[in-house]
């Protein structure tokens, strides 16, 4: 099922991104629309950003499909994504995530009697521009934004101790673009706060023996334009520690992104999840590309 | 809950970089040197306007338009803005956009050609990036917001 959804995805990218180049990719400008973050909301890679996905400006549809996939030491996470969005004013997106436990099979299996080999979760995000623009207005833009998120199979996350297989994350962010800022390249800056309940995002459910309540996290990246086509980066999230069946830890990133032209962006980081469910210190690799229409 | 090292060290470096950057740039005729001087954002200007013709976004806000002196005009405004020894002696942006609705699309569809024209005549990236810097506060007036 899975590479048959990542064929499908591949073959959305191929076809976007072998249409002829025309006008009708949206008229904001390079970037603007960010890239997809692994929660499918336009952002960074982990972090969703005030600014909504793909091109569409005032009087325009937009959106984008997008394929990700992070590799830590002990884990994998597939992400496929899309998303549309209005008159750049409301992004409406879709995200599957899918984690490989790999080495944690044989925890699951000796500790608790499970033979799970993976971890899927779906998430739909509803994001609102509230007020500005990025390039723009003075105090840059704002958006507040919902992430519905549901387990596929609960079985793993039940035994660990997690109390629900779904949950909605709230947030509220702001992105704003500061041109010449560092030696004449632009710089741009996002902040992030988000109420969740969710264990590692979701994927080990939502709430726990440790904390069942919704708790605030902080979230910003800021990156740098070295050309329209060049842009690096760092960015932070915040996360909640609901189980004592094992610590969880804030994650971070580096990246560095590519968008050769609108239609077309590639993302590659190195991030760093920190411990997750008792295998420790989990840094990788992560790769997403990304077709904007 | 542990703040990466890494972000600081980037936010120590922004730091240092605007204290070292903010002197470039109050010396403004560099960017007006940047942009080739009058002759240069003339150039700029002829490409702009050729972008212009061809965008079926924004192209009726200027037929009808006496295109010389609208070069004359836009020429003048981007020389004074960078820097430059020049006047102008057009209207007001708030004045001369009030009546077109200018919106977002339109906004972006301009400020796309710029930087295309721009690109055209090899401007470099920091020099795009500051004369569209100093373009943007006039975003209010020309959207009539």
């Amino acid at each position: 099922m899975k590479t048959c959804l990542n064929t499908v995805a591949i073959g959305c990218l191929m076809l976007a991104a072998s249409t002829p180049v025309a006008a009708d990719v949206g008229s904001r400008l390079w970037a603007t629309g960010g890239v997809t973050s692994i929660e499918g909301s336009a952002g960074g890679g982990l972090s969703p950003w005030a600014l909504l996905n793909g091109y569409a400006s005032d009087e325009e549809w937009g959106g984008t499909v997008t394929l990700s996939q992070a590799e830590t030491d002990d884990y994998s996470l597939n992400v496929t994504g899309a998303g549309v969005t209005w008159k750049n004013r409301v992004e409406l997106t879709f995200a599957r995530q899918t984690l490989d436990l790999d080495s944690l099979v044989f925890t699951l299996k000796n500790g608790f009697g499970l033979e799970e080999e993976e971890l899927v979760q779906d998430i739909v995000g509803l994001k609102v521009r509230l007020a500005g623009d990025v390039l723009y207005s003075p105090w840059g833009q704002w958006s507040a934004g919902l992430q519905y998120k549901q387990n596929r199979d609960y079985t793993v996350p039940d035994a660990i101790g997690s109390e629900d297989d779904s949950g909605t994350d709230f947030y509220v962010g702001g992105s704003k673009l500061f041109f010449a800022a560092i030696a004449g390249r632009n710089l741009l800056v996002n902040g992030t706060l988000r109420a969740t309940k969710a264990n590692q995002g979701g994927l080990l459910g939502f709430g726990g023996d440790r904390n069942d309540s919704y708790e605030t996290m902080a979230e910003g990246s800021i990156s740098l334009f070295l050309t329209r086509q060049w842009l690096i980066g760092a960015e932070y999230r915040q996360k909640p520690d609901n189980l004592s069946f094992a610590s969880e830890d804030d994650w971070y990133d580096v990246f560095v992104a590519w968008v050769p032209e609108r239609r077309l962006s590639v993302t590659a980081a190195w991030v760093n999840l920190g411990d997750i469910a008792t295998l420790e210190d989990q840094t990788g690799a992560y790769l997403s590309l990304q077709a904007s229409f | 809950m542990k703040l990466p090292i890494l972000m600081l060290v980037l936010v120590s470096l922004i730091l240092g970089g605007c204290q070292t950057t903010s002197k470039s740039t109050e010396t403004s005729p560099v960017l007006y040197e940047q942009l080739g001087k009058r002759s240069g954002i003339a150039d700029i200007v002829e490409d702009l306007l050729y972008l212009i013709v061809e965008d079926d976004r924004i192209n009726e806000h200027f037929a009808g338009i006496d295109v010389q002196q609208f070069h004359t005009n836009l020429t003048d405004q981007l020389c004074g803005i960078s820097g430059g020894p020049c006047t102008y002696n057009g209207r007001g942006m708030r004045e001369s956009h009030a009546e077109m609705n200018i919106t977002d699309t339109e906004f972006n569809a301009l400020a796309e050609n710029l930087i295309l024209a721009m690109d055209q005549n090899n401007i470099p990236t920091s020099a795009q990036n500051r004369l569209i810097g100093r373009l943007v506060p006039m975003y209010p007036d020309i959207r009539n917001l």
